[in-house]
This record gives C-alpha cells, structure tokens and sequence, in this order.
C-alpha cells in the first residue's frame, strides 16, 4: 500500500511541522514574559548587550563600509547615464535606511553572534548544564533566554542606526569625493527625501529582526540534540532559518508599512 | 532518625507508585513502586540502561510520567507546576552522572551559584560555607579553577559540592563514583554517609560501584527491566536467591539486558 504509506508521511511531515511552530511559540511567548517578570537579571542582559552588540560592531562597521560604497560606485555609474549624479545621496540614502541597513545588520548578526548563542545553549543542553538550572528550581528561559532576548532588542536597532550612518557616508566618499558627483546635491537630496516614515520602518525592522534572530537561535540551541552533531546542526538550523526569516519578514513589513 | 527542617516531615521522604514512562516505543519504567523512608539512603542498582537514570530524572519531574504517582515528603508532584514544582525541587540536591558544571563559571562560582540565586544570604556567609563544602569533598584552594581545568574525579567532586552546599533534604547521586579510583571511591563513600548522618537527610544513591556501595546503603533497591525487583537491606537481597541479582552481581548480564543499552542517559 504504497499510496496509504505517502499519505501517512505526509501526515507526519504536516503534523510535526504545526508541533514545532507551536513550541516555537510557546517559547517565544514564555521568554518574552519571563523578561518582563522578576526576579531581574540586569547583569546577565548587560553581558549579552555585549556580546550581541558591542562586540558586534567592529563587523558592522566593516559590512556597512563596503555596502555604502558600492552602492556609492554602482549609483554614481547608473544615474551618470541619465545624467541625474544629484540625485546619488536619496539612492544610498533610501536603499540603507529602507532595506539593506536593517536586513544586512541582522544577517550579521544572526552569523556573529547568533551562531555563537545556538552553539552555547546546544552544549549546555547536551551536558546536562540547563537540567542543572531547573532542577535547582531556576528557570532556564529566565536566566539564559530572556536576557539575550532583551540584549537582541536593545542592541539591533542601535546597530542598525549605526549601519546606515557608516553606509550613507561610504556612499559620499565613494559617489562624491571618488567619482566627482556632488556633496552638497547627495546631503541635500537625502535629506529632502528621507521622510520620519522611513526612520521609524528601519527601527521598527531592526526591533522584529532582533527579536526574530535571537528567538531562533535560542529555540535552536536550547532544543538541540544531546550529541556532537546535534550542537552543529542546531547551530546551522538556527543561521539558516534566522536569515530566512529575517528576509521574509522584510518583505513582508515592507509590503505592509511602505 | 528524623530531619527537623523546614515544614512538616513525612515518614518516607519519597513514595513512588505504577511509575510508568515510555520513550517513543520503549518502556523504559514499567510501573516502578518505591518507598525511600525519610533519613535513610536507598541505593539503586542493576544493568546499564535499565532505567536508573531515568527513575531519578522523575523525581525531581526533570521528566515527567505517562502515569504513576510521586510523592515527596507527603505532597504529590506529578500534577505540580511552577512556583509549587520549584518549592519541592529546592528540597533536593542532585548530581548528575557527568557532573554538569556551569562550565563559564569558576569552581567557587559553581559551588556558590545555588545560594547566591536561592537564598538571601549575606556574602560572608555564602563564602564560608562554600569553602566549607569545598574543604569537605578535598577541593580546598581549587575555586579558582574552571570545570575544564579539573580531572573527572574532581568534577565530580566539584558538582557534589554544589549539591550539598545548599544543605537539601533529599539527595540523589546519580553514579557518584563512576570513573574515581577506589581510594576516592572510599572518600566518597564516606563523605556521602558523613554528610547523611550530620543533617539526617534522605538520599538516592544510583551506582555501579558494587558491592562497595553497600557499606553506606541502608537499603538496596534491585532494578530490573523496568521494575523494581528486589527491595530491602543488603542481607534481605543476598538472602532472596534472585537469579538475576546473582547474575549481575556475578558480572554475568544475561543477552536480553543488552538490548536496553541506548537508553542509559
């Protein structure tokens, strides 16, 4: 009975996949309310700022520099052919703020130090470190997931905002003081263009990618399996499916707050 | 022997009745009934992958039953959730097989963790008994240290720390001495019934380390696929002619208790 078994797999496939959303969840919800609940653990989320944000942002001055200049480069060759160099500082400013400054601060970050997480709370679970937590009557969300997902929340925006500002920047020294186009038209321009709007969808995508990427790495690693490949699988799982998600959410924000 | 601690004091300290749990096609408890009587040690023993482990996890509801009913010091926990759950897991003490040391943390931080988390204890205080508990397991002047730096003995000595330093009412070993060489097996021996006697509480010894572990059991319960077999002091069990007792005891599993293996953690 070929055909009953595929129904049967295909069954399985489906119901496994509505469990797994729905742990997701339940973990999401549970470490969202252990964050708002005492006791407080404000040292834990300080260290996780840290490592999530501050030691993070040597990378993100990096990606930001070379993203800005080649738009800065890519720009200043495309608007040359219609003669419209002016209009250079709306094109980098917008295409960051918009989109590539939350998205590709986030893709770094879940990369950085979102696999660092996965990793970490995987090795904790397979040596039996966060059964020790609970059985000292100290829960594990609380004490490891909730402060990393109050880090990711504080530290994304803020990465972003810094992300953008390198970027548009790159894009000047590239676009104006490289290629000729001029300074003054690329501030001015941006800044006739770049509305509040723009200003608030860049934070609020950096807010949902934050929360998005520190939730899957976290469930990844806190659900990995007891073994040596189930830390390295959990640790791809949670980069791979963070970085879809981040980028299906952009699309998805955008389509709706644009 | 009896605990004045904190509450009231039931006669045994643990109850276990028609304890079952299956993973995925395995039943790994197969309606296990144990009485552990409060201020005694109960020592479990029998084939790797029988389920010792497994039972001890559902003590503290690390696991959690498909039926069956656990009760600690008179309260029954299966149906417990939350705040009701933490107040009966901070009556217990509990070593894990491989130790599971907060391996960030120092030795002292590890050893220290549990009070300054739980209790509201002044610093001085949390340190003395942290170098208390150290100097007792010989791990004096080693706090420094990381997990990573230590030998496997002396983890294991280091996460028995840890379990004691909150002084529980109840104490599960699981496989205390697996891996030490026999003086330190003899330490630890010792220092478990020490600590036993001094605060008069309850321990569940899981081991493999027989028949030395009989000199501090009270009571030996006999595991087998599933079951308790056999329950009773060191002499009642010699006394009951089991053909499986005397099979393990001889080193002589038979082929069947092999198929079980995968399930020992």
């Amino acid at each position: 009975m070929p055909m009953v078994e595929l129904l049967e797999r295909l069954g399985a496939f489906i119901l496994d996949g509505i469990l797994a959303l729905g742990n997701f969840v339940l973990f999401l919800f549970r470490s969202v309310l252990y964050a708002l609940l005492p006791p407080y653990k404000p040292r834990l989320t300080l260290r996780q700022v840290r490592i999530i944000g501050a030691e993070s942002l040597m990378l993100i001055v990096l990606i930001s520099t070379f993203t800005g200049m080649v738009l800065g480069l890519q720009g200043y060759h495309t608007l040359h052919l219609f003669g419209a160099e002016d209009s250079l500082g709306t094109l980098v400013g917008l295409a960051l703020v918009r989109e590539l400054g939350p998205v590709l601060a986030a893709l770094m970050i879940a990369a950085r130090a979102g696999s660092a997480m996965a990793a970490e709370l995987g090795s904790m679970q397979a040596s039996e470190q966060i059964d020790a937590l609970t059985v000292m009557a100290i829960n594990p969300l609380q004490y490891l997931v909730s402060p990393r997902m109050i880090a990711g929340v504080v530290s994304f925006p803020i990465l972003t905002v810094v992300f953008n500002v390198i970027g548009i920047w790159a894009g000047y020294l590239v676009g104006c003081r490289l290629l000729g186009a001029s300074g003054g038209a690329y501030f001015n321009n941006l800044a006739a263009n770049l509305t509040r709007h723009d200003i608030a969808l860049t934070l609020y995508k950096a807010l949902v990618f934050g929360v998005v990427v520190m939730s899957v790495c976290c469930y990844k690693g806190y659900h990995a399996k007891r073994m040596a490949t189930g830390v390295s699988r959990a640790t791809t799982e949670a980069v791979v499916l963070s970085s879809v998600l981040v980028l299906a959410w952009d699309y998805f924000m955008g389509s709706i707050l644009l | 022997m009896s605990f004045e601690g904190n509450g009231t004091t039931a006669a045994n300290a643990i109850e276990v009745r028609g304890l079952k749990r299956r993973f995925d096609r395995q039943l790994v408890l197969d309606g296990v009934d144990l009485t552990v009587p409060t201020g005694t040690i109960t020592t479990i023993i029998g084939p790797s992958g029988c389920g010792k482990t497994v039972f001890l996890k559902h003590l503290n509801m690390l696991l959690r039953p498909d039926s069956g009913s656990i009760t600690i010091d008179g309260i029954e926990i299966t149906r417990l959730r939350n705040r009701g759950l933490d107040a009966v897991r901070e009556k217990f003490g509990m070593l894990f097989q491989a130790g599971a040391l907060f391996d960030s943390m120092s030795v002292l931080d590890n050893v220290s963790f549990p009070l300054v988390e739980k209790t509201n204890l002044a610093p001085e205080q949390i340190n003395r008994r942290v170098h208390q508990t150290l100097a007792a397991v010989g791990l004096e002047g080693m706090g420094a240290k990381f997990p990573s730096e230590l030998s496997g003995g002396m983890q294991k000595r280091a996460a028995l720390a840890r379990a004691l330093v909150t002084q529980p009412k109840i104490l599960m070993l699981d496989e205390p001495t697996t891996g030490l060489d026999p003086t330190r097996t003899g330490s630890i021996h010792r220092l478990v019934r020490k600590t036993q006697q001094d605060f008069g509480l309850t321990a569940v010894v899981v081991s493999h380390d027989v028949p030395e572990v009989f000199s501090i059991s009270d009571r030996v319960a006999f595991m087998h696929r599933g079951k308790m077999k056999l329950v009773g002091t060191v002499d009642e069990l010699m006394a009951s002619g089991d053909e499986d007792f005397k099979q393990f005891l001889a080193g002589r599993a038979a082929g069947d208790d092999l198929e079980n293996d995968q399930v020992s953690s």
